[in-house]
């Protein structure tokens, strides 16, 4: 069996000519495989959506290559598009129209027979629990239900691969869970999910795989335990001090471990081992207002890399 | 494969027309209604006492029937042009979700376009009824006047979309209305014929595609046409729709694809 890439980047790059041109993405190289949920994680303007719009093919790539599903991305941007499926950022649903109206016109421009659209409108409404909103205004919709309606309404061509640029930005708590959920399902179903985020919870959930983007480039690439193995400590050890010392005990923790990063809010060590860190810690007379020993997660990958959090 | 293209988007339009037809009809019927009742019968009456070579015999409201038509149907396409094309482009508006299917930015524009033809044809037969209802026009020059009218909507509409899509601001398009579309209906013949203008004026008024729009749709009503003007007026007309056309896909390309 073959594993040919569906999407398959070299050297993209993309300038916005206007009165300061401003180059976006700057030569960056990757692949994702079918089947997989490849992950584009970065703060925002790293440049994500940026890519996500030239994969999207409604945004000309300025140099490099694009091929998407075999094709060019340059000469075939119908042919392509016809198998994509596109959740954008913006919600651009149509508040005009009903829940059922917005995928049975979306499903249209693909020239779906109407036979066939009003049943898979049906499914599609079942999929995104959505069954019995079929006839209500999208005004109506909460934020979390309007995601899962541009999410079903992205499935209407039956897509090989769907690209969501930030799909649960913006939403509670539980409308992400709901929609970490649904995405899953369509994983297990065999669709290629192409996201970006920029929630490292959200990438450890979902994504197989995953870039890290900054100003333009990526600048790792791997598995979540992968870059978390690579780029950072087993444990992290997280010191709140009062304001009043908080310089003092600073000073104090330096040399503790190797890698030690100081936050507006906090203070982080880099360890192995956080308890036994944090006796260390004790042991030089440091008494910090709060101390949390967890795991390391893509958000210190992130800050090793780049040296900032990823939500400011 | 365009034409099919143009059609589903255009499907759209006739879903969102079918929430607001009702409306659109009414509005339909009382502009030529109000316009009958006060120009027709109101000041017609005063001028209609004097004979008047530049009336050929006719009524003044048989006069202005089809100025006011075409001047009308100018207005509904800049007004349906304008705005609603300003808004598909916002980044959450209906030309971006459409730009992620298979339609290209042109199929978009045809399918928009193909809805303004419906609505200027269903507005001006609207129109020509009610002016029909008071004896201000025949049923013969009222089927001519038709194609004139949708040729005068498609001359405007394509450039006004053409510009509209690169509008930055809503502001800019009342300005639009207010500077250019205005003075166009005020100078172009409408209510009087442009040889009443000050001398310096008329060449001004030459050059604007709604006076040749008005002064076709005229030629026709009041059996004045020439073949030589005529023609002349459709060239005109035909030539500004498809320079439209053609500006229209080139910035549809443009701020679509980004």
């Amino acid at each position: 069996m073959t594993t040919a890439p569906l999407i398959e980047a070299r050297d993209l790059t993309k300038t916005y000519v206007t009165s300061e041109p401003y180059t976006a993405v700057k030569g960056i190289d990757f692949e994702v495989r079918p089947g997989e949920a490849f992950g584009v994680l970065g703060a925002n303007g790293a440049g994500k959506s940026s890519t996500m719009r030239m994969i999207a093919c409604v945004s000309p790539v300025t140099s490099g290559t694009l091929r998407i599903l075999g094709m060019d991305a340059a000469r075939d941007g119908e042919r392509i598009r016809a198998r994509l499926g596109v959740v954008p950022q913006d919600d651009t649903l149509d508040t005009e129209l009903t829940v059922r109206e917005n995928l049975l016109i979306y499903g249209r421009y693909f020239g779906i027979p109407w036979k066939a659209l009003r049943e898979r409108c049906d499914q599609l409404l079942a999929f995104s629990r959505l069954e019995d909103k079929g006839s209500q205004a999208v005004s109506t919709l909460s934020g979390g239900m309007r995601r899962r309606l541009t999410i079903a309404r992205a499935l209407i061509n039956q897509p090989e691969i769907l690209l969501l640029d930030e799909p649960t930005t913006g939403l509670d708590p539980q409308a992400r869970h709901l929609l970490w959920e649904r995405l899953f399902q369509l994983k297990e179903d065999g669709v290629t999910l192409l996201l970006t985020t920029h929630y490292m919870d959200e990438a450890e959930q979902l994504c197989d795989r995953l870039v890290v983007m900054d100003a333009g480039k990526i600048v790792a690439e791997g598995s979540p335990a992968d870059l978390i193995e690579r780029h950072s400590t087993r444990e992290v050890l997280e010191l709140r001090f009062a304001a009043h010392e908080r310089q003092l005990m600073i000073d104090k923790c330096a040399g503790v471990t190797e890698r030690v990063e100081v936050l507006p809010d906090r203070l982080v060590l880099y360890t192995g081992d956080g308890e036994s860190t944090l006796a260390a810690v004790h042991a030089l007379g440091v008494r910090p207002a709060g101390a949390f020993v967890r795991r390391s997660t893509l958000e210190d990958v992130f800050l090793t890399l780049t040296g900032r959090s990823l939500v400011e | 494969m365009t034409t099919t293209a143009a059609v589903r988007g255009l499907t759209y339009w006739l879903f969102r027309y079918r929430r607001t037809w009702r409306g659109s009809i009414v509005i339909s019927v009382v502009n030529p209604l109000f316009f009958m009742i006060a120009l027709g019968l109101g000041l017609g009456k005063l001028i209609d006492d004097r004979p008047n070579p530049q009336l050929h015999g006719h009524t003044y409201a048989e006069f202005i029937v089809p100025g006011l038509l075409v001047a009308a149907v100018m207005q509904t396409a800049f007004l349906e042009a304008a705005g609603p094309v300003f808004q598909s482009t916002r980044p959450t508006g209906n030309y971006r979700s459409a730009s992620a299917t298979p339609l290209r930015p042109a199929d978009i524009f045809h399918g928009h376009l193909l809805f303004w033809l419906l609505r200027a044809a269903q507005n001006a037969i609207l129109f020509i009824a009610v002016c029909a209802c008071f004896g201000a026009v025949d049923l013969v020059h009222a089927t001519l006047l038709v194609p004139i009218a949708v040729l005068v909507a498609v001359a405007f509409c394509a450039p006004a979309s053409a510009w509209a899509v690169t509008v930055d601001r809503p502001a800019k398009l009342n300005m639009m209305f207010r500077f250019v579309i205005l003075p166009l209906y005020m100078f172009s013949g409408t209510f009087f014929p442009i040889e009443q203008l000050p001398s310096w004026l008329q060449p001004v008024a030459w050059a604007t595609p709604l006076w040749h729009g008005i002064d076709l749709a005229r030629g026709v009503a009041l059996d004045t046409a020439t073949l030589p003007l005529t023609l002349i007026h459709v060239a005109y007309l035909a030539a500004f729709t498809a320079a439209g056309i053609a500006f229209a896909r080139r910035n549809y390309r443009r701020q679509l694809y980004v």
